[in-house]
């Protein structure tokens, strides 16, 4: 058996996955090629963007700076299965709602990285800042939105989930 | 773009992981691998073989041993920022942590491994520096330790021999005699800095002493600048700017002019925090 590719078992969005990858394959391109994952985007391949965030065993991580194969094992979530559990909708409604995004590309990432935030926050019962939240996605390009709304999709979340007015 | 092919090996020891390295005469160390997969992506890097030492257990710890903190091969950078160890006993790196790139990359990337790298740009190297810290290698021959003055050679040059991997560094633990000091300038929160500043004294309750700064992104190592910092022990912030001997490189942020005014800018930043009494 050759090196160069192997066979890995992981949980994407809550089902058991088995592939044979090459191991040449990020796990982004492992997400969208192999298991037609498309939500998770390819922006510039080398961590700079953002586009490519998804979850790796509970943390946000770039999809493009992980390779597939170091995935075996793991529990990865991507923004359908964020979707799909809810877990991110009063999110997905204030972005639409303070038109967060206009383009969506950097949408999915936006979404995950801020989620990780606002998760953090709520455990430590608080509302993070609009410096907070500025500096928490200043990983995540977004070429549309100037983020202005970005951080007030996000803000109000926060609030929201703590209790206060949306 | 994508990675070439290689052949990818995981390690469960760092005797295993040694003898990996050993295979091919280019293969390459696979940590956090924030800036590896980026180069491997780019084509930038293109090893035939990558041993992933992610498996190998035991070296995720942060360690207060002899009067030094001691942080392993595979402590990720959100680990440290989150670790009362490090707040307490290493607070220069405390202090770094938050300007070394965006939380998604902090999640996977190593403090080893941005030491290994020695990216002349980058945090860590010149907070080692700075502290006087070291380097713990593993080799065929069995394990050395570095002097972080000796470690740093050329541009993403080190110390480290092709079949060593860097199991931990080591920093002297912080006493209440400790000051530190941090600044950098980038265009973005978490990006490269065009210059920084990583700084250590120990008071004496009057002045300074024992004054170690090192800059980034003024050369093609970390550098430390001895007579600024003789300068700045003897209490003239002025005489230590004017001692800053760099010589960085013109590059598509700044110019070195602007990048030699720009350390003197850090520096009476970082001396201003020197100067503060410990919380």
């Amino acid at each position: 058996m050759s090196d160069r590719s192997l066979d890995i078992s992981l949980t994407v969005n809550g089902e058991r996955v088995s592939e044979r990858v090459d191991a040449r394959k990020t796990l982004v391109d492992f997400l969208r090629d192999d298991l037609l994952l498309t939500g998770s985007h390819v922006g510039c391949e080398h961590g700079v963007c953002g586009a490519c965030t998804v979850r790796v065993n509970g943390e946000v991580v770039r999809g493009c700076l992980m390779l597939a194969v170091q995935c075996d094992g793991a529990t990865v979530e991507t923004i359908e299965g964020l979707s799909d559990s809810g877990e991110v909708a009063d999110l997905q409604k204030a972005f639409e709602e303070r038109n967060a995004l206009q383009c969506g590309y950097c949408t999915p990432g936006m979404l995950a990285t801020a989620q990780e935030l606002l998760k953090g926050a709520q455990d430590k019962k608080q509302v993070p800042s609009r410096d907070e939240i500025r500096e928490h996605i200043s990983g995540n390009y977004c070429r549309c939105t100037g983020y202005h709304a970005i951080v007030d999709a996000v803000e109000a979340v926060a609030k929201a989930r703590a209790g206060g007015k949306a | 773009m994508k990675p070439a092919p290689f052949t990818y090996k995981k390690a469960r020891t760092v005797e295993e992981a040694v003898a990996m390295l050993g295979q091919q005469a280019d293969a390459k160390l696979l940590a956090g691998g924030q800036s590896l997969i980026a180069t491997l992506n780019m084509r930038l890097s293109t090893p035939s073989l990558l041993v992933d030492i992610n498996s190998i257990g035991g070296l995720d710890k942060i360690e207060l041993k002899d009067g030094m903190i001691e942080i392993g091969a595979l402590v990720r950078h959100a680990q440290a920022e989150r670790s009362d160890l490090i707040a307490k006993h290493a607070p220069l790196i405390a202090r770094a942590l938050p300007h070394i790139a965006h939380p998604a990359i902090r999640n996977r990337g190593t403090l080893c491994g941005s030491i290994a790298f020695a990216d002349p740009a980058a945090e860590l190297p010149a907070c080692l520096l700075a502290l006087g810290g070291e380097v713990v290698a593993a080799g065929p021959k069995g394990k050395r330790t570095v002097k972080a003055d000796d470690f740093f050679k050329g541009l993403f040059e080190t110390a480290l021999g092709p079949q060593e991997m860097v199991t931990a560094i080591r920093v002297p633990a912080a006493t209440a005699q400790t000051r530190t000091g941090f600044a950098e300038l980038a265009r973005r929160h978490g990006d490269y800095a065009l210059v920084g500043l990583a700084a250590s004294a120990r008071t004496d309750g009057k002045g300074l002493a024992d004054v170690r700064l090192a800059f980034f992104g003024a050369g093609d190592t970390p550098v430390r600048t001895k007579k600024a910092e003789a300068a700045l022990a003897a209490g003239n912030i002025d005489t230590a700017i004017a001692a800053l001997e760099l010589s960085p490189h013109d590059d598509v942020q700044a110019t070195a002019k602007t990048k030699k005014h720009l350390a003197g800018v850090l520096l009476k930043r970082v001396a201003a925090q020197l100067m503060e009494a410990r919380a």
